[in-house]
């Protein structure tokens, strides 16, 4: 009988040297940004083809159950949408007097556009976290498609998140219902400015905390808009995150704290536009 | 060699439904453990070695995806398909209750490990809601999703299993 004479690690000496790999590559990715490219394009190029086809398959059946059954329901929805539809026209045309009467004003003030048009790419989501303890999800496009680390992502007219990670083809996004997601915003109507804290506590509800809110006054109101503020690093300015739906005020009697319900249905979430800007 | 193409894909399968298909069959936005089955049972069917091996790529691909640094999973799910391996000797074919009871057990300190290390330390201190609205349904989900699962992966054991006997048998 032959016997090939290979080399056998036993197992306890395999565990210690694959430990202190891991304990090394822990260090070394959370001081620098090293090491980690090769590891995402290889990954990439396997794994996102099969959730791409996964997500295909599964997108197209419930699609097609969906059909079946909302047709009863886009009936009435459509009766009501078209009543809407009217009032909405009249409150459009006082507004667009409105529009034309605020680009007036801005020449004269020669101020610069608040709200200038960015660029955006849509992108759909091929798979999410595989754990419950954090929201983060992957889309579909990377770096190939100029998306950089940091980029904003929204959907509809509501903040998402942001991406944390970019390979060629796929991106790591960060949404603001995450445990560990903090984003520097303010009220719209007082444009005070506080910090949304995604929990995962409330997640199942579907709202954010806001704290560290300095309303002395007691201006800010339940139903009041929360955007992006303006001194945040990462978030562009002005972006809808959600209306307040709870508040009250904190211990110190100098700040506010509470809920806020998000603009973006996360639980129902398939495509997101991803802003290729970066705030400067 | 051919042990090492069929574990492979069927990581890629379990990594890739665990994060599309099973995201969408979720109850209450729990997702079933796939990965923590298929590490704990390779641990308990094939020993220390093969569950630490395994172990360690089935939390890399967490840490490439969706994780915050390098190698965090990959420590977590490596030591728990060692620990595993420890019940080698007591494993045998037919039983069904060891791997229930391995699996929920993995899970659940894979649960507690994840709470001390990424909530505890950023001062999530209430235990007693996480634990009854995060954990315990994760490990009754994965549970439920075993019985058929582990199925799955023993067939695919044993059909390797006799392959390799036969393989070998010619040598003799």
């Amino acid at each position: 009988m032959k016997r090939k004479a290979r080399f056998s690690l036993p197992s306890k000496y395999l565990l210690l040297i694959v430990t202190f790999f891991c304990v090394a590559m822990i260090f070394i990715t959370f001081t620098t940004d090293l090491a980690t490219g090769p590891f995402k394009v290889i990954s990439g190029y396997v794994f996102i083809p099969i959730q791409n086809g996964i997500n295909y398959i599964g997108t197209s059946l419930t699609g097609k159950a969906e059909q079946l059954q909302n047709l009863q329901d886009l009936m009435d929805k459509n009766i009501k949408l078209q009543a809407m539809v009217d009032e909405l026209t009249i409150e459009n045309s006082a507004l667009q007097q409105d529009k034309y009467e605020l680009a007036r004003l801005r020449e004269l003030y020669k101020l610069d556009e608040t709200y200038p048009s960015y660029n955006k790419v849509a992108a759909r989501i091929i798979g999410k976290d595989p754990g419950n303890w954090f929201s983060t999800f992957t889309i579909d496009k990377g770096s190939n498609e100029g998306f950089k680390v940091d980029n904003n992502v929204i959907a509809g007219s509501g903040l998402v998140g942001i991406i944390t990670e970019v390979g060629p083809n796929w991106s790591t996004v960060r949404a603001i219902i995450d445990d560990s997601s903090n984003v520097s915003a303010m009220i719209l109507s007082t444009s005070d400015r506080c910090i949304i804290t995604g929990d995962l506590k409330l997640m199942s509800q579907g709202m954010i905390q806001f704290s560290q809110l300095n309303d002395q006054d007691n201006l800010v109101n339940v139903g009041d808009k929360v955007v992006t503020s303006n001194i945040s690093d990462k978030y562009l300015q002005g972006i809808l995150i959600g209306y307040i739906s709870e508040k009250t005020t904190d211990a110190n009697n100098l700040t506010s704290s509470g809920y806020v319900t998000p603009v973006v249905d996360f639980e129902h979430l398939q495509e997101v536009l991803v802003i290729t800007d970066l705030k400067e | 060699m051919n042990r090492k193409i069929v574990v492979t894909l069927l990581v890629i399968v379990c990594f890739c439904f665990q994060c599309t298909l099973f995201k969408a069959l979720s109850m209450a936005y729990i997702t079933p453990n796939l990965l923590i089955v298929v590490t704990s049972s390779f641990g308990f069917m094939r020993g220390k070695k093969e569950g630490l091996i395994i172990g360690f790529f089935c939390g890399f691909l967490i840490d490439i995806f969706y994780g915050d640094v390098l190698g965090f999973y990959a420590l977590i799910y490596m030591y728990i398909g060692y620990v595993n391996g420890f019940f080698n000797k007591l494993f045998y074919d037919e039983d069904i209750k060891l791997p229930i009871v391995l699996i929920t057990i993995s899970d659940l300190i894979y649960g507690l490990i994840i709470y001390v290390f990424l909530f505890l330390l950023r001062s999530r201190f209430d235990f007693g809601y996480y634990f009854v609205h995060i954990i315990l349904p994760e490990v009754v989900y994965t549970v439920v999703v075993t019985i058929v699962l582990y199925r799955i992966i023993r067939a695919i054991n044993r059909k390797l299993e006799s392959h390799e006997k036969r393989s070998a048998s010619k040598f003799v």
